[in-house]
């Protein structure tokens, strides 16, 4: 399962790649990386259909996270890629929009790794 | 008949006059009363009594001649020495007539036509020195008058004189307690402004918590996640160490030392956006230092982004940065310079922001900022593309209080300190580019004095 993580800060990287050492090793997960919305979107258009999941950071300078989901959204249809959000602004409007566009989840900053695994597991069966 | 007491009687109202003796000199006033009294009945037995009259000739004469003693002689008549000056002649002629006449009857006779001569000559004196006298008299009376004039115009100009200076006074003592009162208003004035000062930075803190606490926030969570993950790999790691992987543990403990360094590098993140935020709240030192302008025009701007996102859920705005390397040591006040960049900065995101608030499709909200060293002048400039300013208030944008921002939101005090920070602070320049509709673009032009 290919998950594509898009992050402005680019330890997020390390992190993930820590965290998910058993996974990554174990070929269950293969991440990829792209820093900004513009990045992923470049990827998607390299990559198509490859990742089917995105786990995206709302806030980032540029093409915000909800630009990218709408973008998402509307450009790939078959399969559709699992996209879940993550933000630090855990608000209640963020969270109306990220699902108005078609968002999978919605999780906020700081995040439990253990959730994150569980969701990721089950979200793609 | 003689005129001789006629002449006393003329001479003793002349000088009861002349000399007012009534009220100056009572004592010489009865005696010239007196004497006039005696004149005039020695006239009178003249008339009547012929066979004294030699005598009464005497006496006239006697009186005449003590009289003109006195001019002479006593001060009291200093004034009408004329009179006597006058007289002399006339007495010294029937003087000589008479001691002649008594010593040599024959001689006189002989001579009386030069007796009547000097008789004539005499009261031609007389007459003269009388007229003179008057004349004379009349010169002083109008001297006189011009000095009593002078005198009363003296006294008067006195007088308005002490009622000026009274004048004075309560003007003076008016005039001082409103100067006392300005400076009283002047001092609160100051304090008061002092205070503003203040609470515009705190208002502009309060605009960044929500990004400060966004921002320590990303850092904060890598420490707490990286310090997790490296719990975990310890755990592993003595797995390892007891499987006797020994290559695995290499790989592990490079990992650790790599989360150790990013720890510590997402730590000193964090405090350094505490710093800054202490740094912004303090009051400035006053004192350039060599200052990376990239960094601070950098933290500024998340800060700025961050605080207004915070405010305004659906606000996002492209951020453009274009910094010069040599932007890096750069004297300036840090504190000052901060506020400075953190206002533009905030007033762009402002503009950009309620532009998309008028026109939500299609338009893109960019706020540019730029660093650029050149023969010795740092530039840094803050655009955006957000309505511009209208042309009638441009010419007050700089003056203190004034503000577009509805009531409550602004405190009108931003660019009017920018203004005084990069003129006075810095000796420098900010300068202002706007196009209504299309954007507005703000230019601080600093010299870079090489120490």
């Amino acid at each position: 399962m290919k998950i594509l993580v898009v992050d402005d800060e680019k330890d997020v990287q390390v992190l993930f790649e820590q965290k998910f050492r058993k996974e990554i090793r174990s070929h269950e997960m293969i991440f990829d990386f792209a820093f900004s919305g513009e990045e992923a979107m470049q990827y998607l258009h390299l990559h198509e259909q490859e990742a089917v999941l995105i786990l995206s950071d709302i806030n980032m300078p540029g093409i915000s996270g909800l630009q990218l989901l709408a973008y998402i959204k509307q450009q790939y249809h078959k399969p559709p890629p699992v996209v879940m959000m993550i933000t630090a602004y855990g608000d209640q409007e963020n969270y109306n929009t990220a699902k108005q566009l078609g968002a999978d989840d919605f999780l906020t900053k700081p995040v439990d790794f253990t959730l994150l695994k569980e969701k990721l597991k089950t979200a793609i069966p | 008949m003689n005129g001789t007491f006629i002449i006393l009687i003329v001479v003793c109202a002349y000088l009861r006059k002349a000399l007012n003796t009534k009220n100056r000199q009572p004592e010489w006033d009865r005696i010239l009363l007196a004497a006039l009294y005696v004149s005039i009945l020695g006239l009178a037995l003249q008339v009547l009594a012929s066979s004294i009259r030699p005598f009464l000739d005497w006496a006239a004469h006697a009186m005449l001649l003590g009289f003109i003693y006195l001019a002479f002689k006593h001060p009291v008549f200093q004034p009408v020495r004329t009179v006597a000056v006058a007289l002399l002649p006339l007495e010294l002629k029937y003087l000589a007539d008479e001691i002649t006449k008594k010593i040599s009857p024959g001689f006189y006779s002989e001579w009386k036509n030069y007796f009547e001569a000097a008789g004539l000559f005499a009261v031609v004196w007389l007459v003269a020195m009388l007229i003179i006298n008057n004349r004379q008299r009349k010169a002083l009376a109008k001297q006189q008058a011009i000095a009593e004039e002078k005198e009363k115009e003296f006294k008067k100009a006195e007088e308005m004189k002490a009622v000026l200076a009274v004048q004075v006074a309560e003007r003076t003592a008016e005039l001082q307690g409103q100067k006392q009162a300005l400076e009283t208003a002047l001092d609160e004035l100051k304090a008061t402004q002092s205070q503003l000062i203040q609470s515009e930075k705190m208002a502009s803190l309060g605009e960044l918590t929500a990004g400060i606490a966004h921002e320590i926030q990303n850092p904060l969570n890598f420490v707490n996640n990286f310090s997790e993950v490296s719990h975990e790999l310890l755990t592993e790691m003595v797995e390892e160490i007891e499987k006797g992987n020994k290559e695995e543990v290499k790989s592990i403990a490079r990992d650790l030392q790599q989360n150790l360094e990013k720890i510590n590098h997402h730590g000193k993140r964090a405090d350094a956006i505490v710093k800054g935020m202490l740094q912004h709240s303090r009051s400035s030192t006053g004192i350039k230092e060599p200052t990376d302008i990239n960094a601070l025009a950098d933290e500024y701007l998340r800060l700025a982004y961050h605080g207004l996102r915070a405010k305004d859920k659906s606000f996002n705005a492209s951020m453009q940065t274009d910094f010069d390397p040599q932007a890096s040591n750069i004297p300036v006040i840090p504190q000052d310079m901060g506020r400075v960049i953190l206002n533009l900065i905030t007033n762009a995101f402002y503009a950009v922001a309620e532009k998309k608030k008028q026109q939500p499709a299609g338009y893109e909200p960019i706020v540019k900022l730029g660093t650029k060293r050149q023969e010795g002048t740092l530039v840094i400039r803050v655009q955006d593309n957000g309505n511009g300013i209208p042309r009638r208030v441009i010419d007050k944008i700089f003056q203190p209080f004034f503000t577009t921002k509805p009531a409550g939101e602004g405190t009108g005090l931003g660019l009017s300190m920018s203004y005084d920070i990069v003129t006075k602070g810095h000796g420098g320049e900010l300068q202002v580019e706007t196009q209504e509709g299309e954007g507005t673009t703000f230019t601080i032009q600093i010299p870079i004095q090489t120490p």
